[in-house]
């Protein structure tokens, strides 16, 4: 008896022997500005939130929607939808999470600069039961399930009252302390123990994560920010960093030819563009004149030469999943084609132009900013191009001081509408579309369609609107269209990165194996 | 003393007032610190209104007034990105950009003045020849090559010395160093190594230059007609005399010495002053700048009246103005 005991002990005690800790390195280019999650809507932010926090529902790689702590959801009727929360999961302060918290999340967006505008369409959410929310809109509201990807369920206690300072530890702050900056609970797979801002940030498994089907065994996870793309693959090389994102183009060869190192691209959302300002400039309101310039870029050449095969070549600002896809929009190099127009234009010898481009924003912005003024010297259009860090570019964007200027765009709600709000509609102060249109195209067509896209919750007829908008735009020659970047990460091998990153470039470490 | 330390803090206070006062002049042209605060789609009237509760409405003399008010009392102003009091985040980083400056400058002493003096007295060695070459092309490479260079080499090819950061480090009444832990010197050798590459070339160079010069002067000819003792002509009578015009490039190469930290800091991934400073640029934290520039000119001042007060040892014959 005493034997069949001891084995079972020593049997108890291997098995708790293997569970074995994990850590994993990661390094980034910059370590998120603050923990308050609805501080700042970011990239970087985000990722973050995923870590630390869970979302209600969260896009999956083949863009559906998987539940996380909704379980379930229904549409009531044409501005309510119903969520069914999952039961037994606590924060990492211990507290329980039910519908309170969500209320208390979606009513504290409402303080944060960055997100208000974003909640906008939403009513308060009601509480049915302690597991059960509606979430109302205030018009038919197609991009629902969308935004409910924001919704990172705060803990409504632990953030609640006043603070040692007698602050409300609720508030959002921009700049100086707040409560939020300095103190977190989410229900996430990681739990934050150690922060030295900008320098490290060390967060361990919680031991009562909700999620036990996850297949994730990363115990530990460090993240260190390096800034420079060069060092960071230098610290993954060395075997410091297990590992890193992003990578940079040039760096792609040096990594595919490690064999201890795998280099992992996303396709991502992220349309780069050229704006043509029909108000500054005479010849750029002549359509011809703008299908010429679309035509005289190679934008295919750019995605093998510059961005060395990291992006895909666009013809339209959707991407490829999008509703407003339309597969026959592709891109249009023809340089014979861009003379003709020219010609047929009356601008034969061509004219001289400005343009503006960040230098620090987008990847190779610089690059592909020279070689489009390259391109365009080939139908006899001089380019005066001057670039600037992004500091500096969006307020200059905003005066519109030049003919040419660079945007790109990732749609917040992963929806095609998003690209036509901000970029393509008629620039209106008052009611804020077309925000960051400084090519002052406009065409009321593409209005219409957009506000009726907002607010149509049949599939069918939504994908047509916005597919007609993609089309106007085509013809229109509305914008120069680049490409899509894509999320590049590399990694030692035995990390399975492959199988936890996405289009919306938020790696769910939660989820990572190591082997 | 008591006059000279005097001058000494009202030329502080001045030198603080004129790059404060340039550094608020010209941070607008760096960039709206706003626009790094807030998402892209928050709308114009939002940004106005945080930029209102910022006080960055203000005309340049209210702000600059508002400013130099609060320096008095020690508050440089909050840093956008840290959240932080500007002065606090540049204390928190002093220490690793102080460590790394003062082991550049040891290794350029100890490399520079054995090396100097060597290819001085023996010109025509091969040794003496080597070195020439080697820091002719040395002056004139880049900084951050040379640190990409040496991570490639000792990090990734040869796994002998850490690629970034500080390692481990122990806090001692505030004070970060690397200096008390192995992990923490390791990490040390190539920041270092590449930053004292910029101005070692220059000093062997100097100091060689110098040496020769002096033992072309009739004193020295007259010691050696004297007999004394090689060792002694060269190191004291020859050395000493070299001395003064080295110290003072090295006073101002010292000062210059942090300039240059910014980019080996950022390639090193290094959390010091240079490399917050570089990030401070990015973001157009225009707040912690502005305060940098102040503590870097406070630095400066340090460092002058450390070259003046060593001048006197060296050399008795130079008095230290207001001193009897």
């Amino acid at each position: 008896m005493k034997k069949i005991l001891i084995l079972i002990g020593a049997a108890l005690l291997l098995t708790v022997g293997t569970v074995q800790a994990k850590t994993l390195r990661l390094a980034l280019d910059a370590d998120p500005k603050t923990i308050d999650i609805q501080e700042q809507l970011s990239g970087g932010m985000l990722q973050f939130s995923h870590w630390v926090f869970d979302p209600l529902v969260r896009w999956s790689q083949e863009m559906t929607f998987e539940p996380r702590l909704a379980t379930s959801w229904k549409r009531i009727d044409d501005l309510t939808m119903r969520f069914y929360l999952r039961k037994g999961v606590t924060f990492h302060s211990g507290n329980p999470f039910t519908a309170k918290d969500v209320v208390f999340t979606i009513k504290r967006f409402r303080m944060s600069a960055d997100f208000k505008g974003l909640f906008e369409p939403f009513e308060d959410p009601i509480i049915i039961d302690d597991y059960t929310v509606d979430f109302k809109t205030k018009k038919p509201y197609p991009l629902m399930l969308n935004m409910i990807t924001y919704v990172f369920p705060l803990d409504s206690k632990f953030y609640s009252g006043l603070d040692a300072q007698g602050k409300a530890k609720d508030a959002v702050v921009k700049v100086g302390y707040s409560f939020a900056k300095n103190n977190v609970s989410g229900t996430g797979a990681f739990k934050m123990v150690h922060r030295e801002h900008g320098v490290k940030m060390i967060m361990e498994r919680f031991e009562n994560y909700w999620d036990k089907k996850s297949p994730g065994n990363v115990t530990e996870l460090v993240l260190t920010p390096i800034k420079s793309g060069a060092t960071r693959l230098a610290a993954l090389l060395s075997g410091d960093i297990d590992f890193i994102t992003p990578v940079e183009p040039q760096d792609f060869g040096r990594i595919r030819n490690n064999s201890g190192v795998t280099l992992f691209t996303y396709t991502g959302g992220r349309i780069i563009t050229v704006q043509m300002n029909q108000k500054r400039s005479k010849p750029l309101t002549n359509q011809k004149v703008r299908q010429a310039i679309v035509y005289a870029v190679n934008n295919v050449g750019i995605e093998k030469k510059i961005m060395k095969g990291t992006a895909t070549p666009a013809g339209q600002m959707s991407p490829k999943g999008y509703q407003g896809y339309k597969e026959v929009l592709q891109p249009r190099y023809n340089l014979k084609k861009a003379k003709q127009l020219m010609k047929e234009a009356g601008y034969a010898n061509g004219f001289t132009a400005t343009m503006i481009a960040p230098n620090n924003r987008y990847i190779n912005d610089e690059k592909i900013a020279e070689t489009f003024a390259g391109m365009l010297s080939k139908i006899k259009i001089k380019v005066n191009l001057k670039t600037m860090p992004k500091a500096q570019y969006w307020d200059e964007f905003d005066r519109q001081p030049a003919d040419f200027q660079m945007i790109g765009w990732h749609s917040d709600t992963e929806d095609s509408g998003n690209f036509y709000e901000f970029l393509s509609m008629c620039p209106n102060k008052e009611t804020g579309y077309g925000q960051y249109n400084s090519g002052n195209y406009c065409n009321k067509k593409v209005d219409q369609l957009t506000m009726a896209a907002q607010t149509e919750t049949n599939v069918k007829k939504r994908v047509k609107m916005l597919q007609q908008i993609e089309q106007i735009m085509y013809d229109d020659a509305a914008y120069v269209p680049f490409h899509w970047q894509n999320h590049s990460y590399a990694a030692r091998k035995g990390v399975n990165v492959g199988a936890i990153i996405n289009t919306m470039n938020f790696p769910y470490i939660g989820d990572l194996v190591i082997d | 003393m008591f006059a000279f330390t005097i001058r000494r803090i009202i030329q502080a206070i001045l030198v603080m007032l004129v790059i404060s006062f340039i550094g608020f002049a010209v941070q607008y042209s760096i960039g709206d610190p706003v626009r790094d605060m807030v998402g892209i789609r928050v709308s114009a009237a939002e940004r106005e209104a945080l930029r209102e509760k910022l006080g960055l409405n203000d005309s340049f003399w209210i702000q600059y007034s508002r400013f130099v008010r609060n320096a008095t009392r020690g508050d440089l102003g909050t840093s956008y990105f840290y959240s932080k009091p500007a002065l606090q985040v540049i204390l928190q980083k002093a220490p690793a950009t102080l460590e790394l400056v003062f082991v550049t400058a040891m290794i350029i002493v100890l490399v520079s003045l054995p090396v100097g003096i060597y290819t001085a007295i023996n010109p025509k060695k091969l040794f003496s020849k080597i070195t020439m070459g080697i820091s002719t092309v040395g002056v004139s490479f880049p900084v951050f090559l040379t640190a990409i260079g040496l991570i490639y080499l000792f990090a990734v090819e040869l796994h002998w010395l850490p690629s970034y950061g500080r390692g481990a480090t122990v806090n001692i009444g505030g004070w970060e160093t690397g200096f008390l832990t192995k992990d923490g010197l390791l990490h040390l050798i190539l920041p270092s190594i590449a930053l004292s590459s910029i101005m070692l070339p220059l000093f062997i160079r100097l100091i060689r230059a110098e040496m020769m010069e002096v033992l072309e002067t009739e004193y020295i000819k007259y010691a050696w007609a004297k007999g004394l003792s090689r060792r002694r002509v060269w190191l004291l009578h020859a050395f000493k005399n070299t001395l003064l015009p080295v110290v003072t490039v090295f006073g101002v190469e010292i000062g210059i010495l942090f300039a240059f930290t910014i980019l080996t800091e950022t390639v090193f991934q290094w959390q010091g002053m240079g490399f917050m400073f570089y990030e401070a640029v990015e973001r157009s934290d225009t707040a912690l700048l502005v305060a940098y520039l102040v503590v870097i000119g406070v630095i400066f001042v340090l460092i002058n009246t450390l070259v003046d007060i060593l001048y006197g040892l060296i050399n008795p014959m130079v008095r230290i103005a207001g001193t009897k």
